[in-house]
C-alpha cells in the first residue's frame, strides 16, 4: 500500500494545478485542441505520474516502467502537460502543440515524444494497446502495470468491450481502466446521444473489480488505485465522475468545451481561476 | 508435382521461427485450426494469444505487444484481418509503424463453399493504399517459408496474403527471395505475364499452351506487391511490349493497378488486367470459381493471344 499523506496530497494537487495551467496556455497558443476532456482527466493523471507511477524520465525505455495509455487520446494536453511537469522533455516543447514539424501532435504518437506509449487518438483502441501490453508483461514475467484512461463516450465503441471481455478472460490484474466519466460528449450528453450507462455495471458483468470515485478527489483516487493494485485474479475498473472543463468556471459541465481552445481573452480569464 | 497451402507452409515455418525468436507473439481470432497458427499454439501456448472472434481487439492487442518489443504475426481469414480490422491495422499498427505481421489465410476466391462473404476480393487494395505497409503474395509452400524468414527480420507493419487451397510448387528450395524484388520463372520475348500468388502456376500453365503455338512468353511472380519491383516491370514492358496482369483479386487497385501505376509513368505499353471484375465472389468449388471469374488457363491464353494484337 502506498502512502497517502498530507504530503502526498499537496504534491498532487500542486502538480494537478500546473497541469491545468499548462493546458490552458498550450490549447491557447495551438488555437485549436480538446479543452473539456483534458481538464476533467488533470487529477487523475496528475496522481498517476505524481504518486503511483513507476517511471524514469531520464529512461523512457526503460523495459520494467508502468505504462500509461491516454485511449481518449484527444486529451492530449493532460498527458503533454504531465510529461513536460514530469520532464520527460523540455517544457518549452508545450508551445508547439499541433504545429507542423511539432512532436506533439494532435492526438499522441508515441514515434514522436518521448515518455508515450501509444498511438492513440482513434477511439477504442488505446485500451486494447493496454491489454496487449499487460499480456507483453505476463509473457516476460514482468512485474510493470498498465494503466489506460478512456472517455465515457469512447465506451460507446464495441472495441472497447471486446477489449475488456479480453482483459478478464486473460485474468489480467496487472491493468487498470479508469474512465473520466464527465457525461458529456460531442453532440451532447452522453445519457442523450448514446447512453454507455450503466458503466460500471458493464465492467462488472465482463469480470471487472470496479470501483467508482470522485475523479477530483485525491484522496479517493489513491485510495482506488491502492486498492486496484492489490486486487488479484482480475482487471480493476475505477469509474470516475468527473466536471468537463474541471478548473475553469465558464468551461464546466459545458458541450461546446470539447473540442475548442480558448482564446486570447479566455486564456487569461482560465489561468486567473487556476492560479 | 507436389502441393501445398500456403497457409500450410505459414504453421510450418512459424514453429520454425518459434523454435529459433523467442520473441515471436502469435496471435489469432477463433480461426487457428484454418489458418495453422494452432501448430505454434501447441508448441508454445505461452507466447500464443487467441482473441477469439474479435479481430479489432486483436490488432490492437498485436499493437501493445509490439510496444513492448514482441514481434507479432497475428491472423484471421482476409476479409476480416483486412476488412473488420482495417482501421485497427491502419491507426494501431501501420500509423506507428510497429512490428506487427498481419498473416492472413483463405484470400480471394480459392475460399470456395463457404461463398462471397468470406472471399476477399479487396485485401491487397485496402493493404497496399496504406503508409508503412509491405504487402508480399507468395506463390507457393518455398516463397511462403523465405517470406516469413525475411518478414521476421523486417522492421515494421507487414501484410501476407494466403490461400486456402494446396498450390503447385513454382519455386526452387534455393529461391533468393527479397522484398521488393520479383522473380522471373520463365524467359520469353512475345508478352510478359505478371502474376501474384495462385495465378503464377497457371501462368506458367499457359506459358506452355502459348509455347505450343509459337508464342514466347516471360512468366514473373511478382511476390512484393508493396515494395513493387520497378526495375523489373519497366524491364518486361521494354522488352514484350506488353503485359498481362494476373491476380485472384479484384482488378481494381491489387497488382494490375500497381503495375499500370508504374508502366504508366514510366514505360507505358498496353496492359491487360486479368482479374476479379469488381465482383463478389459465390459458393463454389474453388477450381469451378476460378473457372467462372474467368482466371483459368484457357481463359489466360485466350487474354494473351488478344492482347499480342494490341501490341
Amino acid at each position: 500500500m502506498r502512502r497517502i499523506g498530507e504530503e502526498e496530497l499537496v504534491l498532487t494537487s500542486e502538480k494537478a494545478g500546473i497541469i491545468r495551467q499548462e493546458i490552458i496556455k498550450m490549447l491557447g497558443e495551438a488555437g485549436s485542441g480538446h479543452t473539456g476532456g483534458s481538464l476533467s482527466a488533470a487529477d487523475m493523471v496528475a496522481c498517476l505520474y505524481f504518486w503511483e507511477m513507476k517511471l524514469d524520465p531520464k529512461k523512457p525505455d526503460w523495459v520494467d516502467r508502468d505504462r500509461f495509455v491516454l485511449s481518449k487520446g484527444h486529451a492530449a494536453p493532460v498527458l503533454y502537460a504531465a510529461l513536460a511537469e514530469k520532464g520527460f522533455f523540455p517544457r518549452e516543447y508545450l508551445k508547439t502543440l499541433r504545429k507542423l514539424g511539432s512532436p506533439l501532435q494532435g492526438h499522441p504518437d508515441m514515434r514522436q515524444l518521448a515518455g508515450v506509449e501509444a498511438c492513440t487518438g482513434s477511439l477504442g483502441q488505446g485500451i486494447s494497446w493496454a491489454v496487449g501490453m499487460a499480456l507483453a508483461a505476463r509473457i516476460d514475467k514482468r512485474d510493470y502495470r498498465v494503466y489506460a484512461l478512456l472517455g465515457d463516450g469512447e465506451l460507446e465503441e464495441g472495441m472497447v468491450w471486446e477489449a475488456t471481455m479480453a482483459a478478464a478472460h486473460y485474468r489480467l490484474d496487472n491493468l487498470l481502466a479508469l474512465v473520466d466519466n464527465n457525461g458529456l460528449q460531442i453532440d451532447g450528453k452522453i445519457a442523450e446521444v448514446m447512453s454507455p450507462e450503466p458503466i460500471t455495471d458493464k465492467f462488472a458483468a465482463f469480470g471487472w473489480n470496479t470501483l467508482e470515485i470522485d475523479g477530483h478527489d485525491h484522496r479517493q483516487i489513491m485510495e482506488a488505485l491502492n486498492s486496484a493494485r492489490s486486487f488479484k485474479g482480475s482487471p480493476t475498473a475505477i469509474i470516475a465522475r468527473t466536471t468537463k472543463g474541471k478548473g475553469c468556471s465558464f468551461m464546466e459541465n459545458r458541450v461546446e468545451w470539447h473540442g475548442t481552445a480558448p482564446n486570447r481573452e479566455e486564456v487569461e480569464k482560465a489561468l486567473a481561476e487556476l492560479a | 508435382m507436389k502441393k501445398q497451402a500456403t497457409r500450410d507452409a505459414y504453421g510450418q515455418a512459424l514453429l520454425e521461427l518459434g523454435a529459433l525468436y523467442d520473441n515471436i507473439v502469435v496471435l489469432d481470432a477463433d480461426l487457428s485450426k484454418s489458418t495453422k497458427t494452432v501448430e505454434f499454439a501447441r508448441a508454445y501456448p505461452e507466447r500464443f494469444i487467441n482473441a477469439g472472434i474479435a479481430e479489432q481487439n486483436m490488432m490492437g492487442m498485436a499493437a501493445g505487444l509490439a510496444s513492448c518489443g514482441k514481434v507479432v504475426f497475428a491472423s484471421s481469414f482476409a476479409i476480416f484481418a483486412t476488412g473488420r480490422a482495417f482501421e485497427q491495422v491502419r491507426n494501431s499498427i501501420a500509423y506507428a509503424k510497429l512490428n506487427v505481421k498481419i498473416c492472413a489465410t483463405h484470400a480471394g476466391i480459392t475460399v470456395g463453399e463457404d461463398g462471397g462473404s468470406h472471399q476477399s476480393v479487396e485485401d491487397i487494395a485496402l493493404m497496399r493504399s496504406v503508409p508503412n505497409m509491405t504487402v508480399i503474395v507468395p506463390s507457393d509452400g518455398i516463397s511462403t517459408r523465405q517470406a516469413l524468414f525475411q518478414l521476421y527480420q523486417h522492421e515494421g507493419p507487414a501484410y501476407l496474403r494466403l490461400g486456402r487451397p494446396a498450390v503447385p510448387q513454382v519455386h526452387d528450395p534455393e529461391l533468393d527471395f527479397a522484398i521488393g524484388r520479383a522473380v522471373e520463372l520463365r524467359r520469353g520475348k512475345d508478352l510478359s505475364l505478371m502474376a501474384c500468388g495462385i495465378m503464377v502456376s497457371k501462368a506458367l500453365q499457359a506459358a506452355e499452351i502459348l509455347a505450343a503455338e509459337g508464342i514466347e512468353v516471360s512468366v514473373v511472380d511478382v511476390l512484393s506487391i508493396k515494395p513493387l519491383d520497378k526495375e523489373m516491370i519497366i524491364s518486361k514492358a521494354r522488352e514484350s511490349g506488353a503485359l498481362l496482369t494476373l491476380e485472384e483479386h479484384s482488378i481494381i487497385g491489387g497488382l494490375g493497378s500497381s503495375i499500370c501505376e508504374v508502366v504508366c509513368e514510366y514505360c507505358p505499353v498496353p496492359v491487360t488486367c486479368l482479374g476479379i471484375n469488381d465482383l463478389f465472389g459465390l459458393s463454389g468449388s474453388p477450381e469451378e470459381l476460378l473457372q467462372y471469374y474467368g482466371l483459368g488457363v484457357e481463359q489466360i491464353v485466350e487474354k494473351a493471344r488478344n492482347l499480342l494484337k494490341k501490341k
